[in-house]
């Protein structure tokens, strides 16, 4: 009977250091494996080289279906505030975003501010005057790996075929994980009833309740109509805003890509932003 | 039977105090059946026969606000020659004008609850604040 014991507990010591100790022993002995497979784990066993030729720095996947995107052409905002406003009115009046003067209760979808809040990764210690001088036009990015989603714990937000990061507001529980996800701060919470900060109607939207999370849509009721999102069609005459699938190459947002040098917010977090800047 | 006399009508009196919310509601005039105010623009036609809507309205209104929200089927419905998107502001609402005389009388009368209109407007509140220009 002891004997017995005695062998048992040894085996299960054995195996107990076994287990615990497995982890490391593999690890140790796969390491340049894994630091091969990047950022697709998904294509397993590749030499460190091959990777490297497969996705070229800064190069994208094959792309497939429909990507919508939106360059905002900050050239033709310098110095007209106005033409800011008026995008921003656009968008306010037709998705019934209330306008609460109040830095923590306020809802905004698409709104302006400076330059190294908007690009922090790209500001440096002596920007020109007409960086300092101007706000930057800001919206949900309407990311290719949207962070909002990926916390959203009702998938109250998601991502749709095309592209679009949209909210089914039914759903929201108001938890607010998405806002603590997005890093560009695209999200707002309704503190408060926002109908009575709503200025006119559009009755062909809803409003929102106390309760939920909003953002930007991308205008995907207008677009659903074949109409432009509302921010572009507002300031259509200066061209400063241009949207269409980044997908397809003979579009005139990819036309522009290709013309100009654009950059994105915060790309070293890898969101993959759909909004281009020319700045 | 022993004490015939006290236990007949002592049923009796049971009974009827047992039943009394049946009888009582089948005379008062306390909550009349409810009658929902037909489309006053006289639409005769709506998405699905009425005895389909009265019994799945809101299961289709979910299956609508999925199919335009996740999977893209924003497509129009026609009836009566006329088109509509789908939705409780811009299809329901378009003939049925008034949430007071027509949502609100079964949906009081039932005691639900519903909370589409804390975000979607009704014609009344759309009205309150229509656009100037
Ligand atoms: S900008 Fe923010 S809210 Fe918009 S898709 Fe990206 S993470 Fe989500
Ligand atoms: S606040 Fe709403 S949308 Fe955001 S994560 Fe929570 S449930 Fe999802």
């Amino acid at each position: 009977m002891d004997k017995q014991r005695r062998k048992f507990l040894k085996v299960a010591g054995a195996t107990a250091l076994a287990g615990i100790s497995a982890p490391a022993v593999v690890k140790l002995t796969s390491s340049p494996a894994i630091a091969s497979s990047g950022h697709d784990a998904a294509t397993g066993h590749e030499a460190p080289g091959d990777a490297h030729k497969a996705a070229p720095h800064g190069a994208e996947e094959a792309p497939k279906g429909v990507r919508l995107g939106l360059v905002v052409d900050m050239r033709k905002f310098y110095g007209k505030p106005e033409l800011l406003d008026k995008a921003i009115a656009a968008c306010n009046k037709v998705h019934n975003v209330p306008q609460i003067d109040n830095k923590k209760s306020e809802i905004k979808w698409v709104w302006k501010a400076p330059f190294e809040n908007v690009f922090p990764e790209h500001s440096s210690s002596h920007s020109s005057k007409i960086r300092k001088e101007n706000d930057f036009l800001v919206m949900c990015n309407h990311c290719d790996e949207p962070p909002c989603v990926r916390v959203c714990p009702t998938q109250a937000t998601y991502r749709l075929p095309n592209g679009i990061v949209a909210m089914d507001f039914h759903r929201c529980i108001g938890c607010r994980f998405c806002m603590m996800g997005c890093p560009y701060g695209a999200r707002s919470f309704n503190w408060e009833n926002p109908r009575p900060y709503i200025k006119e109607y559009n009755p062909d939207f809803p409003s929102r309740m106390r309760g939920v999370v909003e953002k930007c849509n991308f205008c995907g009721e207008r677009i659903a109509l074949g109409k432009e999102p509302a921010c572009l069609e507002a300031v259509k005459e200066s061209g400063a805003i241009v949207f269409g699938d980044l997908n397809d190459p003979g579009s005139e947002i990819c036309e522009v890509l290709d013309k100009e040098n654009t950059i994105q917010r915060k790309p070293s977090l890898g969101t993959k932003p759909s909004v281009f800047y020319i700045v | 039977m022993y004490n015939k006399r006290f236990i007949i009508p002592g049923l009796v009196i049971f009974v009827l105090f047992v039943t009394f919310p049946l009888w009582f509601n089948a005379f008062s005039t306390a909550s009349p059946v409810p009658k929902p105010e037909l489309p006053p623009g006289g639409e005769k036609e709506c998405v699905a026969p009425a005895s389909e809507m009265r019994d799945r309205h809101m299961v289709l209104l979910n299956e609508w606000r999925d199919g335009v929200l996740r999977d893209g089927e924003r497509d129009v419905i026609t009836v009566g020659g006329k088109q509509y998107r789908k939705g409780l502001q811009m299809a329901c609402m378009q003939c049925h004008t008034s949430k007071e005389k027509f949502c609100d009388t079964c949906h009081d009368y039932t005691s639900v609850n519903p909370f589409c209109w804390d975000c979607h407007l009704t014609p009344e509140e759309a009205a309150l604040k229509k656009e100037t220009h």
